[in-house]
């Protein structure tokens, strides 16, 4: 049952900038095909992660505010979870749930709780006690003062955990084909000696980091106005 | 899993499937599925253990040489926020498989350049947060030590940099473990550590892939607990009386400009 890694052979040996493994715009625009399925996919297991990983941690956030004695074991299990290497992870995963995009997917979430978990419960804890007050003594219940109130303000801290989430998914995902889930690291593994196709797979995994991190930004822009009230005065 | 052909296994682990194996594999030496040549056992796991540890410790120590006293200045003068704030930022939107994988396409291989890699890598945490824990200095303990008399070079050395050691170790600690782990990959660039095992599959076989995948996982985990101890051990007594009613978060980074 031993899984082939091969190294496939995608350069032209009779080509002379590929042979001689230059950079060679003429390889790039002739191959791009070869690298937008993995960039989709890629951007694909970055993304059910991070949305899977967010409703897990939100939740155990939101329970772990109010009981304030569940912080402690959340935070070592998750952090035990952060800390194992994902490359480790995903091989430690494949005799329990076999290859594919399921443990890569698996991998990714063990991997983005802790940092969604510790953001969340950090902008919860920073509502001023004032404001908080001021809803009590409008009538908000504590489930109505939650939604309206401290998750609200919490915003900031929330979405910037979650950008986190997300570059950080972004890069280990490139090693999710260890787990035989594709993605650019496939690419970028398929001939890491040739420099064009290192530039291509490396750089449009950047590329994806940097469209999805400024997605989250526009999203946190679009929700939370005040903010840029404040900043503007 | 086929065990054709490879004679009487010694499974004392058999219970716990392949992950038994995985552990036998570590303790025994086991004929390669390539053929010829003996694989696995203490002796040769304790060499590829011994060949990560010393990447990773190079690594560390020139990034630690490099990103601490650059993070103090740049803190203590109060210049360079943007770049040393951002420099974790754009670190970690490089994936780790690509940093290595450009420095084999146009550095080179071997130990030295790879050991510049996981420089690279392991400096943004380092930095961004050495930089955030200066700045988070009281400004009126830096006047008192001024008006004590202090030289800015004594400020930092007594002052500023006792203050800010938790944080900056939780700058380290990041780092250390991210090299770790990355040095799992270093076989791609001709480095032989653990993670030759995962990548060369065909000499070391299945269990040889899982057993080091364990060995990893433990040893980021190791690294992360004992890191923390020194962390524990290093931060100021007076320090942990101040912070230790106010810090409700257990973890190391307690702002979140500073790094995760």
């Amino acid at each position: 049952m031993i899984l082939e890694l091969a190294q496939v052979q995608i350069r032209d040996r009779t080509d002379t900038c590929e042979s001689n493994n230059g950079f060679c715009p003429d390889w790039i625009a002739d191959n791009f095909d070869r690298y937008v399925d993995p960039f989709f996919q890629h951007a694909y297991l970055t993304v059910v992660a991070v949305a899977i990983g967010f409703g897990i941690s939100f939740s155990l956030a939101l329970v772990a505010y109010r009981r304030r004695w569940l912080i402690n074991p959340v935070t070592q299990v998750t952090g035990i979870l952060y800390t194992v290497p994902s490359i480790a992870a995903f091989f430690l995963l494949l005799p329990i749930t076999g290859r594919g995009d399921d443990t890569a997917l698996i991998a990714l979430v063990a991997y983005v709780l802790l940092i969604i978990f510790r953001n969340v419960l950090a902008g919860l804890d920073n509502v001023p006690e004032e404001t908080k007050d001021a809803g009590r003594g409008m009538g908000l219940t504590d489930r109505q003062l939650l939604w309206r109130v401290e998750v609200p303000l919490a915003l900031p801290e929330i979405m910037a955990g979650l950008r986190i989430a997300t570059t950080t998914t972004v890069g280990l995902a490139t090693l999710a084909f260890f787990a035989g889930a594709g993605g650019l690291g496939e690419q970028i593994f398929s001939d890491i000696t040739f420099k064009s196709n290192v530039v291509v797979a490396g750089g449009l995994a950047v590329v994806l980091a940097a469209a999805l991190d400024g997605l989250i930004l526009l999203v946190q822009r679009a929700i939370t106005p005040w903010t840029r009230a404040v900043a503007a005065r | 899993m086929d065990e054709g052909g490879r004679g009487p296994m010694t499974t004392t682990f058999a219970f716990l499937g392949q992950f038994g194996e995985a552990i036998d594999f570590i303790f025994d030496e086991h004929e390669s599925p390539a053929g010829g040549a003996q694989v696995g056992g203490l002796s040769n796991m304790w060499d590829l253990m011994r060949e990560h540890l010393k990447l990773s410790i190079e690594a560390m120590a020139i990034a630690c040489g490099v990103s601490i006293p650059l993070g103090l200045w740049l803190g203590h003068i109060g210049k360079g926020g943007f770049l040393a704030i951002n420099a974790s930022n754009v670190g970690r939107a490089v994936p780790s498989l690509a940093l290595i994988a450009f420095f084999v396409a146009y550095v080179g291989v071997g130990f030295t350049n790879l050991v510049l890699a996981l420089v690279l890598l392991a400096i943004p945490p380092i930095l961004t947060n050495t930089y955030t824990a200066v700045r988070q200095v009281e400004r009126d303990t830096v006047d008192a030590a001024r008006g004590m008399g202090m030289t800015g070079f004594q400020i930092v050395r007594r002052v500023e940099l006792p203050l800010s050691l938790p944080l900056i170790f939780g700058g380290i600690r990041i780092s250390a473990v991210n090299v770790v782990a990355t040095a799992t990959i270093a076989p791609l660039a001709g480095v032989i550590t653990l993670g030759d095992p995962i990548i060369n599959v065909n000499t070391y076989g299945d269990e040889g892939r899982l057993a080091a995948a364990l060995v990893v996982a433990l040893l980021a985990v190791v690294t992360e607990v004992s890191l923390g101890g020194v962390q524990r051990m290093l931060t100021p007594r007076g320090l942990k009386l101040t912070t230790a009613g106010r810090r409700r978060h257990p973890f190391p980074i307690t702002r979140r400009e500073a790094t995760s």
